[in-house]
């Protein structure tokens, strides 16, 4: 039903994680990193689902709901650092936060 | 191949048809909402283009497309263009998962029987998932019309209505969770099949409390007064559409429009048994499978639509509009905990059965 | 050509070239939005691989609530669309570090993937994904499940604690 090797899904999923590290370690703006960690867990999700497709079994989908889970509460938490960040000094680039006390 | 070729035509043919009917409905409603409104308030309504003021909606659509398009000078183009477009995919493409009537049967030229599906997959196994989440990005649409406008009344009424869609798409998908419960199934086919024969099969029967929080939730979803905060006239100028026009603005009011009947249809294929009439259909003596029987079944389902919207459309005149913490309570501490209750209900009983 | 590889390369090169928009754009409206093509384009992936449910659960969730998340938190914060780049020596340098953490990375998982020997399940039986993938959840995980549960509740508390404004 599915010819598609499951090396291409992994690669896949490989070069995705890579462009999400780049855009991490590159990018000043807290929000876009934010964003690139949420291409990394994509991709991670993407390999989860291929094993378990590949597998035959479904608890790598399991798996992804757990991930999908944390990925929200990291959002939630995540986007009120930056919009606090936002409200104290104006500026969402994080090398500007740079002082450890207010 | 040639099996593959059939099903893609089949599916572009079906496609054609419903978007014309989308848009059809699209007009119907309009033109119902104008003499609805005239009517409660005492008035004649559209009564000079063509006979009863028939061909109203078209004249309409006639000036949007005459109209300039005009972009607010500090706009961001390229997203005050598009959004118009996400909203109108986003309110076509839901009906791809409905269903319209039973299978209908077809002997071909060659002898085979070939059976006929009413809607463009409507079996779907995970169907009433697809549509959750396609209304949820139809949320991104306005958002993007209220910020791309630079304009602060446009911005406001895109915030608002992204929290409000988001807020009422969690009692909306918790209210639907009992049905499924039901039905044990998420495809919009066999939740209908499960409600077929006598009428007090259909779920707003089993799931009165379910019902209410759905139909809440859902005007709250289409943007309908009570709850049209994002387009209040007399606080926000127009909401996220204020700095649109022409045709541009013509995509918001049909997406609008077919987002009215997207959750009529829903409410119908959910809580009102879809297409069966209220009692049992071997009474009519029609085969099933026959085309007599779909033509019945079309003609049940339409009129309970028009049933469902000439509702819509009566509530909108006579309820004055919440207030927006009003709405937000209403949202978070009403119906949110009254649909968790109704899913441990639902699930106690279901256990004792 | 068969009809599953060219789906596969569609989505494939939507997630690839949306994924390199969101990290390389310098407008970051458009980062954003091509993040939402980002997250289709996985989700179309997953229904290829008959996970249908978590392709529908991760346009619902990824989608429908962290990208607005995400959107609304630029709204707030954007006003003029700045550059980011960086300039000057620490800059330099902080370009050269990400580029050895990338390659090692590149390098680490290409390794994996041409020397993996994956196991592959004789079981095909990928169907009803929805039932099996309940029942799992309610029995074999549900300890996962409910920590899941409690961890999105004390998230959700501490976001609200941090994002309200100080009375």
């Amino acid at each position: 039903m599915n010819e598609i090797p499951q090396g291409y899904y992994l690669l896949l999923a490989g070069v995705l994680f890579t462009i999400g590290t780049i855009g991490v370690l590159t990018r000043r703006n807290a929000i876009i990193i934010f964003m690139s960690i949420e291409l990394m867990l994509n991709s991670v999700n993407l390999t989860l689902v291929a094993f378990s497709s590949f597998f035959g079994d479904s608890s790598g989908q399991i798996f992804v709901f757990f991930v999908m889970a944390i990925a929200a509460a990291e959002a939630a938490v995540g986007l009120a650092i930056v919009l606090a960040l936002f409200r104290l000094k104006k500026t969402i680039y994080v090398d500007e936060a740079n002082i450890l006390k207010y | 191949m040639n099996d593959l070729l059939l099903t893609i035509i089949e599916v572009l043919i079906k496609g054609m048809v419903l978007v014309t009917f989308i848009l059809l409905g699209a007009a119907v409603q309009v033109y119902l909402e104008r003499k609805i409104s005239a009517f409660i308030q005492g008035r004649i309504g559209p009564n000079r283009a063509g006979p009863f003021g028939l061909l109203q909606p078209f004249a309409d659509v006639i000036k949007l497309f005459m109209k300039e398009d005009i972009f607010p000078k500090l706009a961001f183009k390229r997203f005050h263009q598009f959004a118009p477009v996400i909203s109108m995919g986003i309110a076509i493409v839901v009906y791809a998962v409905i269903p319209f009537a039973d299978p209908v049967k077809i002997t071909m030229a060659d002898g085979t029987v070939k059976e006929i599906v009413m809607g463009v997959a409507p079996n779907l196994n995970i169907g009433i998932l697809f549509i959750l989440a396609m209304t949820s990005v139809g949320v991104y649409g306005l958002t993007l019309a209220g910020w791309s406008s630079n304009s602060k009344y446009s911005l406001l009424g895109g915030l608002r209505s992204a929290a409000q869609m988001i807020s009422y798409e969690l009692s909306m998908g918790l209210a639907i969770i009992g049905v499924l419960m039901i039905c044990g199934s998420f495809s919009l086919s066999d939740i209908v099949t499960h409600q077929k024969g006598w009428f007090w099969h259909w779920n707003i029967f089993a799931q009165p409390l379910a019902f209410i929080i759905f139909m809440v939730s859902s005007f709250a979803e289409m943007n309908r007064t009570p709850f049209d905060l994002p387009e209040a006239e007399p606080e926000l100028v127009g909401g996220y559409n204020t700095e649109y026009s022409g045709m541009k603005f013509g995509m918001f009011f049909l997406a609008e429009y077919s987002n009215m009947a997207t959750g009529s249809i829903l409410l119908i294929l959910l809580f009102f048994g879809g297409w069966h009439l209220p009692f049992p259909q071997e009474w009519l003596g029609l085969q099933t499978g026959s085309i007599a029987l779909g033509i019945v079944q079309l003609a049940v389902f339409l009129f309970k639509l028009l049933a469902v919207i000439f509702f819509i459309i009566w509530v909108r005149w006579t309820v004055p509009r919440f207030r927006y913490d009003q709405l937000m309570h209403m949202g978070w501490r009403m119906l949110l905990p009254l649909a968790l209750l109704n899913i441990a209900v639902t699930g106690i009983i279901l256990f004792i059965i | 050509m068969d009809l599953f590889e060219i789906i596969f390369y569609f989505f494939a090169a939507i997630v690839l070239v949306s994924a390199l928009v969101v990290v390389l754009s310098k407008n970051i409206m458009y980062s954003a939005f091509s993040l939402l093509f980002t997250f289709f384009g996985v989700a179309g992936l997953f229904v290829l691989l008959n996970a249908d449910f978590v392709g529908i659960t991760q346009i619902m969730v990824y989608v429908g609530g962290i990208l607005v998340l995400i959107i609304f938190g630029v709204m707030i914060t954007t006003k003029v669309t700045g550059v980011d780049i960086k300039e000057g020596i620490s800059g330099k340098l902080q370009y050269a570090g990400a580029g050895i953490i990338t390659l090692l990375t590149a390098i680490f998982l290409s390794l994996m993937f041409i020397n993996g020997k994956w196991i592959t399940g004789s079981s095909t039986d990928v169907h009803a994904t929805i039932h099996q993938i309940g029942t799992l959840l309610m029995t074999k995980y549900i300890l996962a499940f409910e920590a899941a549960a409690i961890l999105l509740l004390i998230a959700f508390i501490g976001a609200a604690l941090i994002g309200r404004r100080k009375a």
